[in-house]
């Protein structure tokens, strides 16, 4: 007998893909559904999508939703790879450092998404797409870190070294050298930090105000308000940016070092 | 130049550190604050009262019509409820996360990669659209609900909105929470223990029991707080697929800034939220310290 191998371990694994995929075919078949009826299957046809590329609502909500994710992953992915470039060397406080760097992964997103929308009503901080920004680029910090971290720690840091012993000051060798050596990492920090901005609904649908829907909060209220093929329509786009981005992300992280 | 490693390191770090401290620590620190206060005006929060523990009383007790205090469960059971809704998820998912875990680690090096892309796929699609496939699949109308009640001995069954739909929304959610670091830990292993165990003439669920699991046991801590201590807060999952009836933590916080306009409570529920994950972080450590020595 393989001694790699535990009875049933195969089985349920094949089933545990099944119960992760399952959800995902319903929702992306019924998309494809004529009948009004969002769970009752006519025949195919591409109405739905007809419909919601013509839906202004959803026109602005996802023109929200690209802009909140681009600044927000922009300013992130920056903040994240000066953190990354002070912390590639050993110093006696890094531990503290990067336990701070990693708090948003830790706090339970709705604890930290009523906390900002206090914080930014007691400031008098308008509601609206600048402070789905702010909040936004703070927890998307540590996804845009780790991959970026990740690629450096993997680096060979003398490259630089032998850049400077050549003259190159301390500018021009990160310009020319490490810069393009950390480049997969930073777009896969980037492109990671997009999909969670683009994901997110708790932080904006607490700080959206009036007008400033985004997606995923005009999909939760569009649900509340009844399951339509709509829904499934645009469902099935989000589900396809961020398995297009992930992937995308995952090839960049793993290009050769 | 006065440029020295550390100065330069703390101009790399600033902009990290100030963005968290402004946009995390202190939106905390304002939270702990208001938790003492008393609701009123039009932000919901009367800056001017004086800071007590009332909100935190509110949890237990209430003042009844003669004004003694008398015990109110509701709050309580909404608690007890996450916490054991939390408890059955990390259950689940260590029972289903395991065995895949094991089993992509005696994969070959491509088959594996496939295998943690496949796993990270649903973990990174949005929260939102994996509940709501799931909505779709348990409502009454659904392919599920209709296999079911065509084969159930007890006559029409109700899917949706009991906490097994929740359990099952939140188990679809945080899966790969538990795979991942499990998988971190068996990738490592090394395979000659098990053949020794077994060369000693331990059968499989023993040589699992005493060689595997306790190897395990650093990513089955890891892989459980990460499952958690998320499902302990989780909004949308119990707001989907729980309907109005079975409420969690996250529910009635979120009910506390929308409907009922009451920051002060929303706040005082949010540092009990916060609490209770610091508890079971400390109570992990305490465990793995002790079982370091």
């Amino acid at each position: 007998m393989n001694i790699r191998r535990f009875p049933l371990t195969r089985e349920i694994s094949l089933l545990v893909l099944i119960y992760l995929y399952v959800p995902v075919v319903v929702l992306v078949g019924y998309s494809f559904n004529a009948n009004r009826t969002a769970t009752v299957w006519s025949h195919a046809s591409l109405d739905w999508y007809g419909r919601i590329l013509v839906n202004p609502a959803i026109q602005s909500a996802a023109k929200n939703s690209l802009v909140l994710a681009l600044c927000a992953a922009t300013a992130a992915t920056v903040i994240a790879l000066l953190a990354a470039l002070a912390m590639s060397r050993a110093f006696p406080q890094r531990g503290g450092v990067e336990a701070m760097l990693k708090m948003p992964l830790i706090l339970p997103e709705i604890v930290v998404a009523v906390a900002t929308l206090m914080l930014f009503v007691a400031l008098g901080v308008h509601l609206g797409l600048g402070a789905m920004i702010l909040a936004h680029t703070a927890f998307c910090i540590p996804f845009a870190y780790l991959p970026i971290r990740a690629r450096l720690e993997g680096m060979n840091q003398s490259y630089g070294e032998a850049a400077q012993d050549l003259y190159a000051n301390r500018f021009r060798s990160f310009r020319r050298v490490t810069l393009p050596l950390l480049w997969p990492g930073i777009m896969a920090g980037f492109t990671l930090a997009f999909v969670t901005s683009l994901d997110d609904f708790l932080t904006s649908f607490f700080l959206s105000g009036p007008g400033t829907t985004t997606l995923p909060v005009y999909i939760f209220s569009s649900i509340k308000a009844g399951i339509t093929p709509e829904i499934n329509a645009i469902s099935t786009v989000m589900l396809a940016i961020s398995v297009l981005l992930v992937s995308l992300s995952f090839f960049l992280g793993r290009l050769r070092r | 130049m006065t440029d020295s490693p550390a100065l330069r390191r703390l101009g790399l770090l600033t902009p990290a550190l100030v963005t968290i401290v402004a946009l995390i620590g202190v939106p905390l620190a304002l939270m702990f604050w208001i938790s003492l206060l008393q609701k009123g005006g039009s932000s919901g929060v009367d800056w001017a009262s004086v800071p007590s523990l009332g909100n935190y009383i509110r949890l237990v007790w209430e003042e009844d019509f003669d004004g003694t205090m008398i015990v109110n469960t509701s709050y309580l059971v909404i608690l007890l409820r996450s916490v054991l809704q939390a408890a059955l998820t990390t259950g689940l998912c260590l029972l289903f996360g395991l065995p895949v875990a094991f089993w992509m680690a005696g994969l070959s090096r491509g088959q594996r990669d496939i295998m943690l892309l496949l796993i990270t796929i649903p973990f990174w699609t949005n929260l939102l659209v994996r509940n709501y496939a799931w909505l779709i699949i348990l409502r009454e109308d659904g392919w599920l609900s209709q296999v079911v009640n065509s084969i159930s001995p007890i006559g029409p069954v109700q899917l949706l909105y009991n906490d097994l739909a929740v359990a099952i929304g939140l188990t679809y959610s945080f899966l790969p929470f538990m795979i991942l670091p499990l998988y971190t830990v068996f990738e490592k292993f090394d395979w000659r223990l098990l053949e020794a165990a077994q060369d000693l003439g331990a059968p499989q669920s023993r040589a699992l029991r005493r060689v595997l699991i306790p190897i395990a046991m650093p990513g089955i801590a890891a892989g459980s707080l990460l499952v958690f201590i998320p499902c302990l807060g989780a909004f949308v999952t119990p707001a989907l697929l729980g309907g109005g009836k079975t409420l969690m933590l996250g529910n009635i916080i979120q009910m506390q800034f929308g409907a009922s306009r009451n920051w002060p409570f929303g706040a005082a529920l949010s540092v009990v939220l916060l609490a209770l994950m610091v508890a079971v972080m400390l109570a992990m450590a305490l465990w793995r310290n002790r079982r370091a020595r």
